[in-house]
């Protein structure tokens, strides 16, 4: 083989193997990504059954229900809307009714959000980037001070 | 006093930056001796200021000084006193100023080891070295200063994030740091090169030590960090594809990639632009992700502080030098002299192979990172890019490395065969197959699925192919063990250095399947005295108490975990409450057993006595880490290969002869 068919021959090659990488990336962006939703969304948008989200938002205060044993209930509210959420585990340290969490999975026929991961704040004065935003775009986030510390501290592990 | 004194220490490191940054640089275009000869003492000289600046900061911590505020947010009395060492780098700018330390100790080592190479490539790596230190320099000094003092003086800190508050934290950074920041003198290196306009294959010989290095250190720091994740968050996760991960493993990738480019232009001078191109690229690499966890950019355990100004002075610098060195690549490469050719089927045919499907991996990781943010900054929508997108992408571009990786151990140099190189592998293939029908059905032929199988299959294609170069260099099979075994001792470094970072990789990548196919979870309610039943193992509820630490108290739970009617581990998960902050922390327990892993985390007691309990079975979890210690193993004895040929290569090269003389050279290196 000369110099040049050689050449041809790799570029053919690594042409090959990005173009597949590409294929793969651009279906991978198509199909597995979730999207961030807040409840308002949720209600307004008709997100399918079935479909992998995350829901972000606070827990609505007292709607916190432990007593179905490993099996945990609660309200994720945005100040407009609320969604049941629905989650079967441990908790993260810092889950408490009134903080920003995201919570990660679907939405079943009763229109339950049914979650396999719950991320909450891993400081005190952490809230997750997403949360902040939308609620702030929605007007609803009035404590300055807190607003000031998350915008100052973060940290969430996922 | 101290303080003052390290603040000032910081400033005149600044000062030494500059002049180096300059100087040297300057001297090795106009072949000037008197400026090349100030570059070693400049680079010492910013080091040790460096040094007494840590030092100072460190004395803060240890003597829990609340003057300062760096300490005053981060540090607390009742710490222990690792963890007041540790605080020194668990806050924003304690870490960057380790960086910096860590950054200036390399340009020190290349000033007081590498006598060997010619002043003027010396010369012009420690100055563009020299523009690195001055530019992070500059950042700690303006933007992100730790000795900053507070007036009153509080009488007590805020205490250090209790998540950080682990030996994983007392070491993850610092080695992870060697291994990022490690990369900055390849980049000089590089940099130099394209300066002085003169790449050859000694060029290769005297990076590649500091090429493994880093990547020793980056292969440890990652797998240290995943192992911290895995115990330390109670999730039983050990890889999250977290874009903070990702930062750290684009550059484990394209640095693989250069550890193996940088041999074939060692040993047969071609893929020189190439190899450049990568070392440039590696460390760009390896700015993005201080950018992407420092910048604030990213929410994450790993960015301490947002702050916009920081995170733009960090975008600022990584423009910079990414621009510029592509710029400088752009301008200067084409100047070079073109490298040798070679054929498709041969070692160095195979070594391109691992480097287009490394960087295209990292090509994919890179997309799946950076998208989000892109997405969000152009459209506003908020998107999660996770687990299942790396795992369609990065999978299928890694398994060809895998299936190639024992073919390019055997090939020849120049020119290979690659019929024979089958045939040589048959009998490796064939222990391979086997292997994994005996581990299907261990795991139990009817619960594991072909994708399941093919994947114990290609891990141990990866490991049995890997070593059977012992067997295949000492013809074990042929001459006997008696006449082997001396061969097998004869075996340079560099021949257990393949063997061992392929095996590795192998092992790693068994213990990825094994758990991702038969890991096990169990969440219940449990009661005092209560036993469940999973995976074979019983276990008891005992009880719970409460017992303080030195700066926490802590809820303690004991369970009773038996097999076959044996007690085989007592676990006590905690759950922890932080008295300067009340915070609450999980703290797991994970029993092993041989390469399998039982991990334990509690939740709240209910109002019943009872306690959400978490159990995960983790089969052949530990080799995922065990592999990549084999692999740093790996990596290390390169290294010593290396000296040796330094110190004595006429002994070494004999040595090597003698070795392989007497086998039909299949892949001695064609020097």
């Amino acid at each position: 083989m000369t110099r040049k068919q050689k050449r041809l021959g790799l570029i053919g090659l690594a042409g090959l193997v990005l173009s597949s990488a590409v294929g793969l990336v651009l279906y991978g962006l198509s199909s597995s990504v979730t999207y961030f939703q807040s409840p308002s969304d949720i209600a307004e948008k008709q997100v399918e059954i079935g479909q992998r989200i995350r829901l972000g938002g606070l827990v609505e205060d007292e709607s916190l229900d432990k007593s179905r044993g490993s099996v945990i209930h609660f309200r994720v509210t945005d100040q407009a809307e609320a969604i049941s959420v629905q989650y079967k585990g441990i908790l993260p340290d810092l889950f408490r009714e009134g903080q920003g969490i995201i919570a990660e999975g679907f939405i079943d026929q009763k229109g339950v959000f049914i979650a396999d991961t719950v991320l909450a704040k891993h400081d005190e004065s952490y809230m997750p980037k997403e949360v902040y935003e939308t609620l702030k775009e929605d007007g609803h986030w009035m404590a300055e001070e807190q607003a000031a510390a998350a915008a100052e501290q973060g940290s969430n592990v996922n | 006093m101290i303080i003052e004194i390290g603040h000032f220490a910081l400033i005149l490191a600044l000062v030494v930056a500059a002049v180096q940054s300059v100087f040297p640089v300057w001297g090795a275009v106009k072949s000037d001796h008197r400026l090349m000869g100030m570059a070693p003492s400049l680079a010492v000289a910013m080091f040790l200021l460096t040094c007494v600046a840590f030092a100072a900061l460190t004395w803060a911590y240890l003597t829990s000084d609340f003057s300062l505020l760096n300490t005053y947010q981060n540090s607390h009395s009742d710490k222990p006193i690792i963890y007041k060492i540790s605080g020194v780098w668990g806050n924003h700018e304690g870490s960057i100023l380790l960086w910096v330390l860590i950054l200036v100790l390399f340009g020190a080592l290349v000033a007081v080891f590498s006598r060997n190479i010619p002043q003027r490539l010396r010369a012009a790596t420690l100055g563009t070295q020299g523009w690195v230190s001055f530019a992070f320099l500059l950042f700690v000094v303006v933007a992100s200063n730790p000795f900053g003092r507070i007036e009153p003086a509080p009488m007590q800190g805020t205490g250090l994030n209790p998540m950080l508050q682990d030996v994983g934290l007392a070491i993850h950074p610092p080695i992870l740091y060697v291994g990022y920041v490690g990369f900055s003198i390849v980049f000089a290196f590089a940099a130099a090169a394209l300066i002085l306009g003169k790449l050859d294959a000694a060029w290769a010989r005297w990076v590649r030590p500091w090429i493994l290095v880093s990547w020793i250190f980056l292969t440890l720091g990652i797998a240290m960090g995943s192992y911290w994740a895995y115990y330390e968050l109670g999730w039983g996760g050990w890889w999250f594809w977290d874009p903070v991960e990702n930062a750290s493993f684009m550059p484990w990738l394209t640095g693989t990639a250069l550890l193996h480019s940088a041999i074939v232009m060692e040993r047969r001078d071609a893929l020189k632009v190439w190899t450049v191109f990568l070392a440039l690229l590696t460390f760009s690499l390896s700015l993005l992700g201080t950018f992407l966890v420092r910048s604030g950019v990213l929410t994450s355990v790993h960015a301490f502080a947002v702050d916009p100004a920081r995170g733009l002075f960090i975008l600022a610098i990584l423009l910079i030098f990414v621009g510029g060195s592509l710029t400088l690549f752009a301008w200067r490469a084409p100047l070079l002299r073109q490298g040798g050719l070679f054929s498709p089927i041969s070692r160095e045919g195979s070594l391109v192979l691992n480097n287009l499907f490394l960087t295209t991996a990292c090509a994919a990781v890179f997309v799946g990172t950076l998208y989000p943010l892109i997405l969000e900054a152009f459209s506003g929508d908020k998107i999660s890019v996770g687990a299942p997108f790396f795992n369609l992408t990065f999978g299928p571009i890694m398994v060809p490395v895998l299936i190639l990786m024992p073919f390019g151990q055997l090939l020849a140099w120049k020119r290979g065969d690659l019929w024979g190189v089958s045939q040589r592998l048959t009998l490796a293939f064939a222990i391979s197959v086997i292997a994994t029908i005996m581990l299907v059905w261990f795991m139990g032929a009817s619960s594991t699925s072909i994708m399941t199988a093919l994947g114990f299959g290609l891990a141990f294609w990866a490991i049995f192919g890997s070593l059977w170069e012992i067997v295949d260099r000492s013809q074990i099979l042929k001459v006997g063990f008696a006449r082997a075994v001396p061969r097998i001792m004869g075996f340079t470094p560099t021949v257990w250095s393949t063997v061992l970072g392929h095996a590795g990789l192998g092992f790693t990548v068994l213990g990825i399947v094994t758990t991702m196919a038969f890991e096990s979870e169990r969440v219940q309610v449990m009661h005092p005295g209560e036993t469940l039943e999973q995976n074979g193992y019983h276990v008891t509820y005992e009880r719970s108490w409460t017992q303080p630490g030195p700066n926490y108290d802590e809820l303690v739970s004991r369970y009773t975990l038996r097999k076959g009617g044996d007690v085989v581990g007592v676990m006590e998960p905690s759950k922890r409450a932080y008295r300067a902050s009340g915070r609450p922390m999980s703290e797991t327990s994970i029993a092993t057993f041989g390469f399998s892993q039982v991990y334990f985390a509690t939740g709240d007691n209910d109002e019943n006595g009872g306690i959400v309990t978490r159990i995960y079975f983790k089969p052949l979890i530990t080799l995922i880490w065990i592999g990549t210690l084999i692999m740093s193993l790996g990596g290390t004895l390169a290294l010593f290969d290396r000296r040796l040929r330094v110190g004595a290569p006429v002994t070494a090269r004999r040595r090597k002869s003698k070795a392989e003389g007497a086998i039909p050279v299949a892949a001695s290196p064609a020097e």
